[in-house]
């Protein structure tokens, strides 16, 4: 197939670019080696959506930053992606902590940050009334917010597709040649896609891919984040992001509310060997634990649901690199997208979208469609709702997923729109996020994912490859 | 508005006989309602094949799906109300109910109503067990589901975590679908579960029980490749340098039971901490009158027998309540408190004017040997109960007799309390 371009790697950038991409007349694509969308480090990570006073500068984060903060809202709205703005605070127990918080204001001024401002001690203890009180100071940041980051990624690509775009899944970009025109892209399988512009979003993989074209030698050290994710309280203990004071190793713990209205503790800091090691350790987990502990005395392991890592893609530039290769003419480096990445990735998205219809002098595609619905949920409709939906989609009475309310038809429009496996189901519908993690629910979904796709249940998988549940069928009903 | 006298909120083996016995009871009005989840009533003992249930309910042994059918026959044979794929979405303190099931929402009130939900089961995530997060990790009750009621296998190495009851018989139950089972890996230093079964389910198939151990990592990246266990000492920590790798391609955990409270906390009851489960009276009623509350849902227990004669007290009581709700009002209780190595016991409160024999149930909070149970009242020991062994796992009971009731003092407290001898 020849596209006009094609994106490589289908995170929430990769995706922001492929939906900025359908506003031109160009058919493009984008190829993605694992089987679903957000499988690397879209899906986990801390979801916040960042004012903009962490970045020096001048650098590519701080004018993404700000500029995905500010558009932040609006894509969300078309998008139908949960964000709550619901401001932040870095939180310092002494002087020299102080003295960081006074730095930090200076450089989210400088940066363009608004509505910056360091509180005392009164005003912290009764609007957060459970923080330590070992506390002294806080940076607050009203324009910081919290956002989903998987679903975000799943409306991008959403709205990328019904604006036209192609998605290719288990995809594994195996060598990449040039001729004149074409970029020719082979994955592992065989098969092959030729582009005259090829991006490069291959998170922590994207070093890799930008050596296979011989363009720019840049690294891509893996850095891992730990989390854990607790049940969600009658009352949240804490009402905005809680930082702890940034250090050369990042932005620290944080406890923080989810969209979801589950509470979200961690991330540390390590680098790794392998790009792919989202293990969790005990020496991460009781690190982070500890440290958020002295920030909110309150937490509880009692209430711990699950736990998991990420892996954010580090480049040794110390910045973002995005742009077109100084000698690779056509090829697009989008890497080293680690924090603030979530927030650029929005701003990122338009930006090389107008590189790309520059360089191939695109026109307007005039139907596109900003717009994207998200799949009805049981459980956010009032029982009026619910009755009418019932009535038109009987399986919208029937509940799959006892802890989040899910029901039987947002499973199967979650099939519909594109999920093949387990976890695709999960960060679509919530199914088998809650406290019982699937206990009760995942042979219903197995069920409805064999039913809906028409394969058997040992074809089915957690996440794609081998990640197979069932190993084989011992007798037939 | 439908309206009935008791409707019962789960038809597992707590819901079916609250069910029977508040239909026994009742005079007149007789309509009685099961509102179940799943396809069929019966609950979890559908998908435990395996024989030992109603020994001492029945003086035989049942698999659970027969101990199950007893129960459903009765329901059928009355023409008891029930509700099948119907999910009871919210319950308020007015005893109303709003219930959703593919024909629409459906409210009901009820003059009573017995909470008989059941548990679930702690995760890996609970425990927070570090590793990576592939195929291939489940837990017992689901490798259950897929194995007895599917017909599927689950993998062909398995280590299996906890060795309470769950634990063990999965351990046959997998050595009999032909998945070889590593080791059982247990972090106390004694199992939980019977001894009946780490010999019927371990020893006679060879499989290692591993006391003192515990799981630190998972690993493998799309399905499950092995786990690293290591020793523990008497803190439970991890002792350096005795870790070990075992090959597997399987980990299930059966690590305890969380008693599913979230509709009792919608109705505002109010829980105890200990069990998990809500503060009742000997009638089994919460602190919501007019809802009782029986089974799994209230504490966790080891005999589903149990569960039936506890279960039938609450549905007769929730049927006296809705004749009588002037008996069951404020301020007629005297406290049952658990002290020194106690760790709870149910019914946590007696009310005056039920004084009519019941059965204490409790947990101790360690192993214990040579020591004695005692119950006292206003400073006079009523029973003193000797004891050999005593393990968190196995649920203790104590009758009160009415010649125990007729000696109580009821300005005082009634304590359940132990001692090394």
């Amino acid at each position: 197939m020849i596209y006009d371009a094609v994106v490589i790697g289908a995170g929430v950038v990769g995706m922001s670019i492929l939906r900025e991409l359908t506003r031109y007349d160009l058919k493009i694509c984008c190829v993605e080696k694992m089987e679903d969308v957000a499988e690397g480090a879209s899906k986990a990570n801390s979801g916040i959506v960042h004012a903009g006073y962490d970045p020096i500068e001048g650098t590519k984060k701080a004018r993404f930053n700000i500029e995905g903060n500010n558009m932040f809202s609006e894509i969300c709205k078309q998008l139908d992606v949960e964000y709550k703005m619901i401001g932040s605070l870095v939180v310092a127990f002494d002087d020299h902590e102080i003295n960081i918080l006074e730095e930090l204001l200076q450089r989210g001024k400088r940066n363009g940050v608004k509505g910056l401002e360091i509180k005392d001690r009164e005003w912290l203890f009764k609007n957060e009334p459970n923080l330590s009180k070992e506390l002294k100071a806080a940076l607050f940041a009203p324009y910081s917010g919290i956002t989903n980051p998987y679903k975000l990624t799943i409306a991008l690509f959403e709205n990328a597709i019904q604006n036209g775009a192609e998605v290719i899944f288990g995809f594994e970009v195996c060598r990449i040649e040039k001729d004149d025109d074409f970029f020719i892209v082979r994955s592992a399988d065989g098969r092959v896609v030729r582009t005259r512009i090829l991006i490069n979003c291959a998170g922590a993989y994207a070093d890799e891919i930008s050596k296979m074209v011989g363009a720019k030698n840049f690294k891509i050290y893996p850095r891992r984040g730990q989390y854990y994710i607790l049940d969600k309280p009658e009352k949240l203990p804490v009402n905005r992001v809680i930082f702890q004071v940034p250090t050369e190793k990042g932005k620290g713990i944080l406890v923080a509310p989810t969209v979801d209205g589950n509470v979200l503790v961690g991330p540390n800091s390590e680098y790794v060997d392998s790009k792919d090691d989202t293990s969790t350790t005990q020496e991460g987990l009781n690190e982070i634990f500890e440290k958020a502990r002295k920030v909110l005395p309150s937490l509880s392991k009692r209430d711990v649901i699950t736990i998991f890592s990420g892996i954010r893609a580090t480049p040794d530039t110390h910045d973002f690199i995005i742009g077109e290769d100084e000698n690779i003419e056509n090829f697009i480096n989008v890497a080293g997208i680690e924090s603030p990445g979530l927030t650029s990735s929005v701003a990122i998205g338009r930006y090389v979208a107008e590189i790309v219809s520059c360089k191939l002098n695109a026109k307007r595609n005039p139907n596109f469609n900003p717009y994207r619905e998200d799949i009805k949920r049981f459980s956010e409709l009032s029982d009026e709702e619910r009755e009418k939906m019932i009535k038109l989609n009987p399986s919208f009475g029937n509940i799959v997923c006892r802890c989040e309310l899910v029901s039987e038809y947002e499973i199967i429009e979650a099939i519909k729109r594109g999920a093949r496996t387990v976890d695709g189901i999960k960060r679509r519908t919530r199914a088998g996020m809650g406290r019982c993690q699937g206990g009760f629910c995942l042979p219903r979904v197995m069920d409805i994912l064999s039913r809906e796709l028409k394969i058997d249940k040992t074809q089915i998988t957690k996440f794609g490859k081998n990640s197979y549940i069932l190993t084989e069928k011992r007798w037939e009903d | 508005m439908e309206k009935y006298r008791v409707v019962i909120i789960g038809g597992g083996p707590a819901g079916l006989a609250a069910a029977l016995e508040s239909f026994k009871n009742l005079k007149g009005d007789k309509r009685v309602l099961i509102i179940e989840r799943d396809r069929f009533l019966g609950g979890i003992l559908n998908q435990c094949i395996h024989p030992g249930f109603g020994l001492h309910y029945f003086n035989e042994e049942l698999t659970g799906p027969e101990y199950a059918h007893r129960f459903v026959e009765q329901v059928l044979e009355n023409r008891i109300g029930y509700l099948t794929e119907t999910h009871v979405i919210d319950i308020t303190s007015e005893k109303e109910i709003v219930a959703v099931n593919k024909k629409g929402l459906k409210r009901i009130k009820a003059d009573s109503i017995v909470l008989a939900m059941g548990c679930r089961e702690r995760t890996r995530g609970a425990i927070i067990t570090p590793g990576t997060r592939p195929a291939g990790i489940f837990t017992a009750g689901q490798a259950q589901r897929f194995i007895n009621i599917e017909g599927y296998r689950i993998g062909k190495k398995a280590v299996i975590v906890g060795s309470g009851d769950i634990g063990l018989i999965m351990a046959r139950r997998l050595t009999l679908e032909g998945i070889e089972v590593k080791a059982v890996v247990e972090i106390m230093p004694y199992s939980t579960g019977l001894r009946r079964n780490i010999v019927q389910c371990l020893d006679d198939f060879g499989i290692p029980l591993l006391l003192s151990h515990k799981l630190v990592k998972i690993h493998g990246k799309y399905r499950v490749e092995g786990v690293t266990i290591a020793k523990v000492d008497s803190q439970l920590q991890e002792i350096p340098s005795t870790e070990r790798f075992i090959e597997c391609d399987t980990v299930l955990f059966s690590v305890g039971l969380i008693p599913e409270n979230e509709l009792s906390k919608k109705a505002g009851i109010v829980l105890d901490m200990r069990t998990g489960g809500p503060v009742v009276d000997n009638t089994f009623s919460t602190s919501q009158k007019g809802i009782f509350a029986c089974g799994n849902v209230l504490h966790v227990h080891d005999l589903v027998d149990n569960v039936t004669k506890e279960a039938q007290t609450a549905g007769r009581y929730a049927a006296i309540y809705s004749q009588h709700p002037e008996l069951f009002e404020d301020n007629i209780h005297i406290n049952v408190v658990a002290k020194d190595g106690i760790r709870y016991v149910v019914p946590q409160k007696l009310n005056k004017n039920f004084v009519q024999p019941f059965v204490l149930r409790f947990r101790v909070d360690n192993l214990y040997k040579d020591a004695v149970v005692t119950i006292s009242n206003a400073g006079k020991i009523l029973i003193e109960v000797k004891k050999s062994i005593l393990t968190p796992g196995e649920m203790q009971s104590i009758e009160i007799s009415q010649k125990i009731l007729s000696q109580l003092d009821f300005s005082s407290d009634i304590v359940v309390s132990l001692q090394n001898i």
